[in-house]
């Protein structure tokens, strides 16, 4: 490959739409530390830019630690900066993921979301990102490759505006998404300049106007620089919002906000979920409508900000809510996801049963008839009124009995 | 939709297969997704790939459990790996053997079809890597993707020669299963 990159539909692995969108956001700085399943996209990148087909500085570093931090510093001196990771290099960057955003730094990474240690495993869940969901990063996930492609562009408007400025991580199934060859719209430079302008940082390093970022501050301060972080997440809202609405006209494509339903008007069961499983959802509840069960389907694109008052409005209805993690928060029994709704519905005014699903860890598959299984339990709840309570699906009992 | 689960050993391309199917099955006007099974892959170790093809946007995420088409690249599996698992009853089964259907320990109530694709491979690519092969016979065996589009899809990871001969190889085991 060398030159121009090639746009237009075709059938591409998800890790080189991803590393072809990037290329598309013009990014000045690019710094990875390669890691399954995150590599193929630092490879493609990395290969872009020896080929001369962008115009990046790419940054070889020797650990995920080091990559994040001199994205701090790019990000600081007004590049746009980019990195991707997953699992154990996104663990290894947690103290740069934290002082990003308490920076007010506008990165944008790419997860591929993959399970953590131990047990070593490579495969997917939402372990990783679901870990550093305090952090001040605005988290959005995807369900398909085209809409990985989408959101990474519009990741930049968002964390970009002056009104946020807060890095964005742009959360991808690892091996379902990254390694899937799929039919995707590689979109055009020229698309891409016209919906995305160039940098413009709120604040950068400047040795004519000397600045400081990251001081070190006493109680007097620090409390109102979160609170400060806390408000800029309050107003990337309308920002995910307008995003994903100014991108349709150009690209004709449109997910939804923070959150996106379907078939959850008149549901009396509706599911919910981030990622690709909102996919094989789709299918189950076209399946189970076409034989009469009244399901719906909740995905969430934002988990940070967290869209509670979208999620109470479109689950007022209901008459149980499931909610599917892939994630556990080891001592509440369930997924983080759940336990965060149950939280936001309370104080609405919405009281809809909530049932937990640990569902996926280290990528056990999740099959049809697992989904259908849940809405039948769910079923249960609704006719029976029986006690609703988190649980762990598909576990293998022989192996822990 | 229809379903593939393509089995084979660490090496012998049985990702790449998948790939190439998906991106042939595109050229053809269908919706198609590819992906490996979730696997550590070894050189020599069974592993799986699997494709789905549509004429519907494929939104499905699970592995393939009962797939309409099983591609088995290298006959040894078949006692190792349960190759016909899942298979449908009208589904078809390829696979790369000398041997005839009859002579196989293989329980299934689909159809199965063999090529001797090691052999072609040998014969035209001058290797004995039979994935392209075994997409020839496919497209051959199943008609749900055309052996132009398999070819061309070839020639564009190949580049050069060793894609024309990869195209030549395809067309050869199309011919043999169409003829068969």
């Amino acid at each position: 490959m060398s030159g121009k990159l090639k746009s237009g539909r075709q059938v591409v692995e998800g890790s080189y739409a991803v590393a072809h969108a990037v290329a598309m956001c013009r990014p000045d700085v690019i710094s990875a530390y390669p890691i399954t399943p995150q590599t193929h996209i630092v490879e493609d990148l990395s290969q872009f830019v020896a080929d001369g087909a962008i115009d990046s500085k790419y940054i070889n570093v020797e650990s995920e630690f080091s990559a994040l931090s001199a994205l701090v510093g790019a990000s600081a001196a007004g590049a746009r900066a980019y990195s991707a990771t997953t699992s154990q290099g996104l663990a290894l960057m947690h103290e740069v993921v934290f002082n990003m955003a308490g920076m007010r730094l506008p990165v944008v990474m790419t997860i591929v979301n993959r399970s953590m240690s131990a047990p070593i495993n490579i495969w997917n869940d939402h372990q990783d990102s679901m870990a550093e969901r305090d952090s001040g990063w605005i988290q959005l996930y995807v369900e398909d490759v085209q809409e990985l492609v989408d959101t990474t562009v519009q990741a930049y408007l968002i964390a970009e505006d002056p009104e946020v400025s807060l890095p964005v991580m742009v959360c991808m199934d690892g091996f379902i998404l990254s390694h899937v060859f799929e039919p995707v719209d590689l979109l055009d430079q020229e698309s891409v300049d016209e919906f995305l302008p160039l940098f413009e940082p709120v604040s950068v390093l400047d040795p004519d106007n000397p600045k400081s970022f990251g001081m070190f501050v006493d109680p007097e301060y620090y409390m109102d620089f979160r609170y400060l972080v806390e408000q800029a997440m309050d107003r990337s809202r309308s920002k995910i919002r307008d995003a994903a609405k100014s991108f349709k006209p150009t690209f004709g494509r449109y997910y939804g906000d923070l959150i996106d339903t379907y078939q959850t008007d008149d549901a009396e069961i509706i599911l919910v979920a981030m990622g690709s499983l909102v996919g094989t959802l789709r299918d189950v509840v076209d399946d189970l409508r076409s034989k009469g069960t009244s399901v719906g389907l909740l995905k969430i694109r934002a988990f940070r900000p967290f869209p509670a008052s979208e999620i109470a409005e479109a689950t007022s209805g209901a008459k149980v809510v499931c909610v599917l993690d892939k994630n556990v928060s080891l001592g509440t029994g369930e997924g983080a996801v759940c336990t965060e709704i149950k939280a936001s519905l309370y104080n609405s005014g919405v009281s809809v049963p909530v049932m937990g699903f640990v569902i996926g860890l280290g990528g056990r598959d999740i099959p049809v008839d697992t989904v259908q299984r849940i809405v039948s339990k769910a079923e249960e709840v609704i006719k029976h009124g029986v006690k609703v309570k988190s649980e762990f699906v598909d576990l293998k009992h022989s192996l822990i009995s | 939709m229809k379903e593939i689960r393509i089995h084979g050993r660490g090496g012998q391309g049985s990702v790449t297969a998948a790939e190439l199917l998906a991106i042939a099955a595109f050229e053809d006007g269908m919706h198609s997704q590819a992906f490996p099974s979730f696997g550590v892959e070894r050189r020599g170790a069974p592993v799986m790939a699997f494709v789905r093809l549509s004429d519907k946007t494929i939104r499905l995420r699970s592995q393939v459990y009962e797939p309409d088409y099983v591609i088995v690249q290298d006959a040894t599996l078949i006692e190792a790996v349960d190759v016909a698992g899942g298979l449908k009853a009208d589904g078809t089964i390829i696979i790369n053997t000398e041997h005839n259907p009859d002579n196989l320990p293989l329980e299934t109530k689909a159809a199965v079809k063999t090529i001797d694709a090691t052999r072609i491979a040998i014969d035209i690519i001058g290797r004995p890597i039979m994935n392209t092969v075994m997409l020839g016979a496919f497209a051959g065996a199943s008609g749900e993707v055309t052996a132009e589009s398999i070819k061309n899809a070839v020639r564009d990871r190949f580049p050069g020669k060793v894609g024309e001969k990869n195209a030549d190889a395809v067309q050869s085991a199309y011919d043999r299963v169409v003829g068969s």
